[in-house]
């Protein structure tokens, strides 16, 4: 497992030039989260039009995986309605478990976070944009304001990883 | 002890090379570091994080396993020989550490580690003395070991807390000091050296005016003992902690080296066995010190572990230690100031700084460094470095730390500098 594995180019694409980047005009939720562990933070904007996701931005500062995993899932959600976001979110969330095959008909770009599960201090990184959309996505399914979250893992995907990678194996 | 077989107490394999300084000792005393020869990703380790933790020399290891096969039992009550050995050996190992430092040894008390040396002041003397009103006195660049104990403790007594600012040159700022200290301040908690910006801090001077208005000083010395030389007296300190893996010994063992008459006077801190006198089923007297500070089994192996490796340093000489960080260092600052887009977080005068050496590298974020250079087979640290506030105070998320020890070599330096090439071109 080299480098160029782990950073596949379309995770450098979307780092380098992030797709919703920025926050959103009024109208919306704003949740900020971040990870304690190694300081990733973003401010995640989202307006619904029913259960249509009708606008998202990512105002984030934060590693190149956190950073380009947030921006594939603001490309993946966009003008999905909420229940098929949330099942791609679920998807992405079982590619970082180690879970089965993944299901690139669901994570299109996504599917080149596949190399992260295999380091787990990075899994957070990876999902904190997707931890974010979740809550956002919940808070204004809810007609709640938006809040701030630290992003305490999924201690699930961080067991998988580590069981996944036995002593001595990268070596 | 005349009867068994003593632990092994060689000195490093150069001791015997005379006072050599500078890159020299490296190439001595590798070949007693086991893990340093491994290889990570096929190519050799770089270990530069010493900071964090220290490799071990086959002399400590060799001493803990000699104890395990030869004198394990539980110390201070057996009336067998082998317990008397035990025992013996965990006092002795006691007295090598408080020397090593310049402390009484009636004062040098066995902890977990460190963090819970100084809360064992936080909790053994700030609980019983602060009183709402009163204030503690901690640094802007403080290792939230010597921060979070004194919030804990001023919740639970209405102290307060106040910070001594770091100047823009990443130095204490001791003109700011004498506005901060006042008949308030009962408590001035300082580190000796910045386990982030390698800044070494004048904690004399801090303690002179500490004391002129009746405060006590509480020093966290975890870089400060194993890389600089620092003694009880020379740092006047009231209380000083430190910890044994960050100097060569195992983990599990810190240590807490206090004024006698201070912890004389204190209540302990964790109750059970081992620090009672006698006991009653509603009340109890406590032991002598410094066993009425530890209560239960003690860490044994780990304390004849870091015995050895007080002697292991002893043998290299301190200021040859100091001398050859200070090499290594040097060479680090000038090889780092030619890296594009690289920032040091930290005094650029040797004088003021140790070998831990933080910086950033343009906007790529210390984790993607860190994993490129794992990938080379290069150990540093990326993160706060448990310093948040310093974080905040210099305006960045994390910062990638290498810190250097006295197996680290110029070469390996080259092998970072290379390295960070590498990671700007993958990110650029």
């Amino acid at each position: 497992m080299g480098l160029e594995d782990l950073y596949q180019e379309i995770i450098l694409d979307h780092y380098k030039k992030p797709r919703h980047p920025g926050r959103l005009g009024g109208g919306h939720v704003e949740v900020r989260h971040y990870n304690p562990v190694c300081g990733d933070e973003l401010t995640l904007g989202l307006r619904l039009d029913g259960d249509r996701v009708a606008g998202i931005a990512v105002d984030g500062k934060g590693c190149s995986i956190s950073l380009a995993s947030a921006s594939v899932m603001s490309d993946l959600v966009l003008d999905r309605q909420v229940p098929d976001a949330l099942e791609t979110a679920d998807a992405f969330r079982r590619l970082m478990h180690g879970e089965g095959e993944p299901d690139e008909e669901l994570l299109e770009d996504g599917v080149a976070f596949a190399g992260v599960a295999r380091y787990p201090v990075r899994v957070k990184c990876a999902l904190l944009g997707w931890m974010a959309f979740r809550d956002a996505a919940a808070r204004a399914l809810a007609g709640q304001d938006g809040g701030e979250t630290i992003h305490g893992e999924d201690e699930d995907a961080a067991r998988a990883a580590k069981a996944e990678r036995l002593p001595g194996e990268r070596y | 002890m005349t009867t068994t077989t003593n632990p092994p107490s060689p000195g490093p394999a150069s001791r015997a090379a005379g006072t050599r300084v500078g890159g020299d000792l490296a190439a001595r005393v590798r070949a007693d570091f086991p893990l340093l020869a491994r290889e990570v990703h096929g190519k050799p380790l770089v270990y530069l994080d010493s900071a964090s933790s220290s490799q071990k020399p086959t002399q400590v290891l060799a001493a803990m396993r000699e104890y395990y096969e030869r004198h394990n039992a539980n110390v201070h009550r057996g009336v067998y020989t082998v317990a008397e050995e035990a025992t013996h050996l965990y006092e002795a190992a006691r007295g090598k550490v408080a020397r090593f430092v310049g402390a009484s040894e009636r004062a040098t008390v066995f902890t977990k580690n460190g963090t819970e040396a100084i809360n064992l002041v936080a909790y053994g003397w700030g609980l019983r003395n602060l009183r709402e009103g009163d204030e503690i006195l901690v640094t802007e660049m403080e290792h939230h070991a010597n921060l979070v104990p004194w919030q804990l403790v001023a919740k639970l007594t209405g102290a307060r807390i106040r910070a001594i600012p770091v100047t823009d040159d990443f130095l204490l700022d001791l003109d700011a000091l004498d506005g901060l200290l006042t008949g308030r301040t009962r408590i001035v908690a300082v580190s000796a050296m910045s386990n982030v910006l390698g800044t070494i801090n004048p904690v004399a001077a801090v303690a002179e005016r500490a004391h002129a208005v009746g405060a006590l000083v509480v020093t966290d010395a975890a870089q400060a003992v194993p890389h600089l030389g620092v003694t009880f007296d020379g740092l006047g300190a009231d209380f000083l902690a430190f910890t044994g893996h960050k100097m060569l010994g195992p983990m599990g063992i810190g240590v807490l080296a206090a004024r006698e008459d201070l912890l004389d006077s204190m209540e302990p801190f964790l109750g059970g066995g081992e620090m009672i006198r006698d006991v009653n089923i509603e009340s109890s007297t406590f032991n002598d010190i410094p066993w009425r500070f530890e209560a239960g089994t003690p860490p044994v192996g780990d304390a004849v572990g870091l015995g050895a490796a007080v002697d292991y340093l002893t043998g290299l000489g301190m200021d040859q230690v100091r001398a050859h960080e200070v090499e290594v260092t040097g060479y680090a600052l000038k090889r780092l100031a030619e890296v594009d887009g690289l920032r040091v977080l930290g005094p650029a005068d040797l004088e003021h700084r140790g070998g831990a050496v933080s910086f950033t590298l343009g906007e790529i974020h210390p984790h993607d460094v860190s994993q490129v250079l794992d990938e080379d087979g290069i150990a540093v640290r990326a993160g706060d470095h448990c310093a948040k506030p310093l974080m905040k105070r210099f305006g960045v998320q994390a910062t990638t730390r290498a810190s250097f020890y006295v197996y680290s070599t110029t070469h390996e330096v080259d092998a970072l500098v290379a390295a960070l090439d590498k990671a700007k071109r993958f990110f650029g």
